[in-house]
Parts: C-alpha cells; sequence; structure tokens
C-alpha cells in the first residue's frame, strides 16, 4: 500500500510529511527523471506502509518536469492525502478537484490552520466536506495539531462522488460558500515580509541576513572545531595514533599509508597524508563542522521562507549574469556542495540558463569542503588572505556570468515564483533535512577523501607526482609562480578538493602562493563528483564546452595574479 | 472611472481587476494556477529597480512575476 502527499508548494506538505513518517527517510531520484522525491514509513493498521512526498504542484496539469512527476505519481498511489493551504483555499482547491477527478481514495488536510486563523480567515470545515464528499481534516503541522485525527481518519479517505463542470466558476462558488474573512491588522512578520521585498528596505535587510548567516556559521564551524574536534584529535587520537606508529617501526610502506610522515616525532593532522590521520582528520574535524553549520543556517533560511525574496531582490542583477533571481539558489547550494548545486540548475527553465548556472557555479562557487580548507590555510592572515581568494573568485563569477550572458545566444526568461509568507522553521524538519545532508556528505565524501589520501601515498611512491611535477612545471613555476609541487595537490584535486587544499600545508608557500594555489584549486577543474553529475546535467557538449572554459581561464587568472599580486 | 491599464502601471497597493491576459497558453496556464485569471482583483504590492520583478498580492499570498509578464496583464482601475 502506497500513501502519496500532494499538495502546491510551500504549504507545509513536508512538515506533515516529517510528521507522518519516522527516522528511515530516503531521498531519490524519480526514475527516468532527475526529479528528486522522499519516501517514508508510517504505521497503518497495524502495518508499515509507504508514504511518499511528491514534489509541490498547483494542478495535475503540469507546468515543469517535477510537476509531471507529481502527476505520474498519482497512477500508482492507492490513497492520496491532499495537503491543501487553509490560508488560499481558491488556489488550493484547483489541484483538489483534479485530484477528485482521478478516482482515488482521497483525504484532505487543511493545513496553515492556525495561520488562517490569524488573518481572519474561516473556514466550515463541516460543509467544505459535505460538499467535496471527502473528509476534510484542519492541522497545524508545525505544532503537530490535527495529525492524530488525520491519521485516525485515513480509513475514511474515499473517491468523491463531486461532480462540476467549469473548474474555476465551481472554485469560486465552493469558497463563497465555506469561507469567510474578516479584517485584520497587518502583524508585524507580515511588515517584515513587505519590507523585505521592497528594494529601500528589502537590500539592507538581505546583507544583513547574509552577513549574519556567514557570521554564524563560522561561529559554529570553528566553535566545533576548536572545542569538540580538535581536542578529540589531539587528546584522545594522537596518543594512540602514536603507539601504533611504534607498533608499525616507525617508517616503512604500511606505517606510510597508515600514519603517514611523523613531523618532529609528532601527528600533524594537516600534512603526516596517513589514511588514519590526515584521511580521518580532514572530513571529521576540518570538515564536517562547517559542513554541518552551512546546512543547518542553509536549511533555517529555506524553510523561513527568505530565499524567494531573496531572489526577487537579487532578479535585476542576476539577468546581467544571464540567469533570473532564482539562479541564486544553485549558487548557495553550490557554496555547500558543487554536487546539489549542479541538480538544482533544473530549477532554471532554459538550457542556455543551466549552462551558464552550472559553469559558473563549478568554477568560482567552491564548496563547504574547500572554503573549509581555505580558511584553515590562509584564515591566519585575515582579510589580506580571505578576502583575496573570495574576492577574486567573486569578480570570476561576475566576470564569467556577464561574459557568457554577452556571448550565448538567447534572453534569459522572466522570474515567477510563489513568496511564501514569513514562517518559523519547524525544528523538527529542519533537524531531518540538516542529518540527511550530513549522512549523505559522510557517506558520499569521506570514501573519496580516504581514497585521495591513499592516492597521494601511492603516487609519492612510485615517484608519477614528482614526474608530473616536472611536466607541468613551465605552466605551474613559469605562469602561477608556485612550487612545482603543487601539482601533486591539483592530481588529487580532481578527486576531493579539500584534500589538495591539506596538500598545500607542508610546501611552506608565501601567501601570494597560496592565494594563488588556493584560486587555482577553485576553478581549474571539479572534483570527480561534480564532473559526473554536471556531465549528466549538461550533456557531453555543454561539459566539453564548460571545461574548455575552465581551463583557459585558470591559465589566464593564475599568470594575472601572478603577475598583480605584490612578491 | 475606470481605466485599463497594465499591472506594472498601476499604484502600488491600488485594487486592480484582471480584465485580460495579452500572453500565450503557457503564461496564461502558469498565471491561473496561481489564481491570477480574468475577473480577479490583484494588488501590484512593489516594484525594483529598472524593471525588475513585481511583487502581487493575490487573494492575501504573494507571488513576483517578471516585468515583461506583468505588462501583459491588463487590468481596470478606479481613477
Amino acid at each position: 500500500m502506497r500513501i502519496l502527499l500532494m499538495g502546491s508548494p510551500n504549504v507545509g506538505k513536508s512538515v506533515i510529511f516529517t510528521r507522518l513518517t519516522g527516522v528511515n527517510v530516503i531521498t531519490s531520484n524519480y526514475p527516468g527523471t532527475t526529479v528528486e522525491y522522499t519516501k517514508g514509513t508510517m504505521r497503518y493498521r497495524g502495518e508499515p506502509v509507504e508514504v511518499v512526498d511528491a514534489p509541490g504542484t498547483y494542478s495535475l496539469d503540469p507546468t515543469s518536469r517535477a510537476e509531471e512527476v507529481a502527476v505520474a505519481m498519482v497512477e500508482n498511489a492507492d490513497l492520496i492525502i491532499n495537503v491543501v493551504d487553509a490560508t488560499n483555499l481558491e488556489r488550493s482547491l484547483n489541484l483538489t478537484l483534479d485530484l477528485i477527478r482521478t478516482g482515488k481514495p482521497l483525504i484532505i488536510a487543511l493545513n496553515l490552520w492556525d495561520e488562517a486563523k490569524h488573518k481572519g480567515i474561516k473556514i466550515d470545515v463541516k460543509q467544505l466536506e459535505e460538499i467535496l464528499d471527502v473528509p476534510c481534516v484542519p492541522t497545524c503541522a508545525v505544532t503537530g495539531e490535527g495529525i492524530k485525527e488525520l491519521v485516525s481518519r485515513l480509513d475514511e479517505a474515499r473517491p468523491s462522488e463531486f461532480t462540476y463542470q467549469d473548474k474555476w466558476e465551481t472554485i469560486g462558488q465552493i469558497v463563497s460558500q465555506v469561507q469567510q474573512v474578516t479584517h485584520r491588522h497587518h502583524t508585524i512578520w507580515e511588515r517584515l515580509a513587505d519590507a523585505s521585498v521592497r528594494p529601500f528596505t528589502g537590500i539592507p535587510i538581505a546583507l544583513i541576513v547574509l552577513y549574519l548567516s556567514f557570521r554564524l556559521i563560522r561561529l559554529i564551524g570553528e566553535s566545533l572545531i576548536s572545542f569538540v574536534f580538535d581536542p578529540l584529535f589531539e587528546r584522545l587520537w594522537a596518543p594512540l595514533m602514536l603507539k601504533l606508529s611504534a607498533l608499525l617501526g616507525g617508517s616503512g610502506l604500511l606505517h606510510g599509508i597508515l600514519i603517514g610522515e611523523l613531523i618532529d616525532g609528532k601527528i600533524e593532522f594537516m600534512e603526516s597524508m596517513g589514511l588514519l590521520t590526515t584521511g580521518l582528520y580532514v572530513p571529521f574535524a576540518a570538515v564536517l563542522p562547517y559542513i554541518f553549520a552551512f546546512y543547518l543556517v542553509l536549511s533555517l533560511l529555506e524553510d523561513s521562507g527568505y530565499l524567494p525574496r531573496l531572489a526577487v531582490l537579487m532578479d535585476t542583477f542576476m539577468h546581467r549574469l544571464g540567469l533570473h533571481g532564482l539562479g541564486i539558489i544553485p549558487m548557495l547550494l553550490g557554496l555547500g556542495c558543487n554536487v546539489p548545486g549542479s541538480l538544482s540548475t533544473r530549477i532554471l527553465e532554459t538550457r542556455r540558463e543551466r549552462f551558464i548556472a552550472a559553469t559558473i557555479m563549478a568554477i568560482a562557487v567552491p564548496c563547504m569542503a574547500q572554503i573549509a580548507m581555505i580558511v584553515g590555510l590562509v584564515g591566519k592572515y585575515g582579510a589580506k588572505g580571505l578576502g583575496t581568494v573570495f574576492g577574486t573568485l567573486f569578480i570570476i563569477w561576475v566576470g564569467l556570468g556577464a561574459l557568457l550572458n554577452r556571448i550565448l545566444k538567447g534572453e534569459s526568461p522572466e522570474i515567477f515564483v510563489d513568496i511564501p509568507p514569513y514562517r518559523v522553521p519547524y525544528m523538527k524538519a529542519v533537524a531531518k533535512k540538516v542529518w540527511m545532508r550530513v549522512k549523505w556528505f559522510l557517506k558520499e565524501a569521506v570514501p573519496f577523501v580516504l581514497l585521495g589520501v591513499f592516492i597521494v601515498n601511492v603516487l609519492y611512491t612510485l615517484g608519477i607526482i614528482q614526474l608530473m611535477g616536472r611536466l607541468a612545471a613551465p605552466i605551474v613555476t613559469g605562469l602561477f609562480g608556485l612550487p612545482k609541487e603543487t601539482v601533486g595537490a591539483l592530481l588529487i584535486g580532481f578527486l576531493r578538493k579539500d584534500v589538495a587544499v591539506g596538500m598545500l600545508v607542508p610546501l611552506g608557500l608565501t601567501l601570494r602562493q597560496l592565494i594563488i594555489a588556493s584560486v587555482i584549486l577553485a576553478i581549474y577543474f571539479p572534483c570527480v563528483a561534480t564532473f559526473t553529475t554536471l556531465a549528466r546535467e549538461l550533456g557531453l557538449k555543454d561539459m566539453l564546452k564548460s571545461v574548455a572554459i575552465m581551463i583557459t581561464l585558470t591559465i589566464i587568472v593564475g599568470t594575472l595574479l601572478n603577475l598583480i599580486l605584490p612578491r | 472611472m475606470t481605466v485599463r491599464i497594465p499591472l506594472v502601471n498601476a499604484y502600488p497597493g491600488e485594487p486592480c481587476r484582471v480584465v485580460q491576459i495579452q500572453g500565450g497558453y503557457g503564461l496564461i496556464r502558469r498565471l491561473y494556477a496561481l489564481g491570477i485569471r480574468e475577473g480577479k482583483v490583484i494588488r501590484k504590492l512593489t516594484t525594483q529597480f529598472m524593471r525588475g520583478p513585481v511583487v502581487i498580492d493575490v487573494g492575501g499570498a504573494q507571488v513576483a512575476i517578471g516585468f515583461g509578464m506583468a505588462s501583459k496583464i491588463i487590468v481596470e482601475v478606479n481613477r
């Protein structure tokens, strides 16, 4: 048996989903498409049944790929829970009437019931139930009100006998029969909501929100590192590893692979390059705290309803880069990891937009793993280090976007986005989302980090990195002013950028070399995970174009930085 | 007296009755899905600099659409 949750975007469908299902939630791609959906289980009549959270859709007449998937899912559903926005009954009934025509057993959750009350909207549930001929349950998913009743009435879900001719006329009649609106004064949230899309107040608000977000990410990330993970590694893990090192005889092939090199008889977690030292320290102590902090803040921004407002404010600027306002979403996600960043370019309508967004993201938006390592590497130089690295990347991002917008034929379509009211995020849903993203990082990234560290050791032992270093010396040393050992980092950067940045630590580079190497590592090529995702998303031809841009840009930017930066 | 103007020319907050959508099937369908259709009273809330997107209030819900699309929505206002 399969229960399907259907509803428009931003009606709290996912919160209801979180309430209904337990911890075993899986996100996967719908077969044959690139649209993601979430699946979980709940107990119903004493048995576990599957619950599917369909992508949000306004009607069964799809206008996008995600909506097509939602429509296709109806076929295989045994019972449909239609999540309706009680604050906007008229718009929601559009989908409800479509669902009635499918003849599937249906039950309606009138969600955001409390918000509707605050807005002065009264809905006669009994009458609505009689008209639509299916059970209707008022819910407030965030507080959990009504969820029990919804579950207990699942048995009453049935195909509706209701028929209609003209859809919009019918909707109008239903709304005027069951709904009463009394005028209420604007709440402080609504005032804030208005202020954050007006340009004069919205732009300062956006700057404050973004500044606070980055401060918060850094605060959480740094605190976790210095108070939790560093002490754990230094006090508990390091002594253990020293014992193991002694046990292995302090040198040799196995020692080199597991522990790496001891520096002054001690383990340096960023430099030793052993599987059990650097291989574990980089993903868990250096990167994971930032990944957690970033996704916590991003999820709060998403669930509060701020992102569409940011998209509206950024729209005019993003058009200069050939994108519309929603183009900011792949960039924000890309800051976490370029893989979900690439996947989210799907929210853009045309191939041209997706190409521009994917290319400038893959080149100029470093992922959180890389950012965390760069902060660790040049953070101590303050704005002179970090400012130059991220300033350069920002200039590349804007410059390349503007250039592609000039060169590529076609125009960018206009923005079209629903702006939900501000809501206090439901913490359990945020926690679930953060956990799913952190789990993804642990499952997908950690093995690659270990593989990266392992390959570094093998390549060094076989002398391949030294050989490549000599071959690439004209470019790396001649043009970029970097020692030829940097080539090793560039090689490994294809596997994992965080490990690659870590490989710069033992080279003893000067600040200008650190800046050049950090920028080059960010732009020269995406990591293998991003590369395969991009190739799938863009197709081989566009991917090759993108790669050509990357390599050309790397040579230009590396040389320029080498010329401009003071020695 | 009522006059017909494109939505972009309405005053912020002024009630506007939609009389015509001068767009193709795709645009009409997308606007319908968000409840913007002939006969409906909507309000333009804000516009951005340099012909940026227009934020519209439709029955208490807000939607942002591009300037070009908003120019294709013809509304009736009392002046």
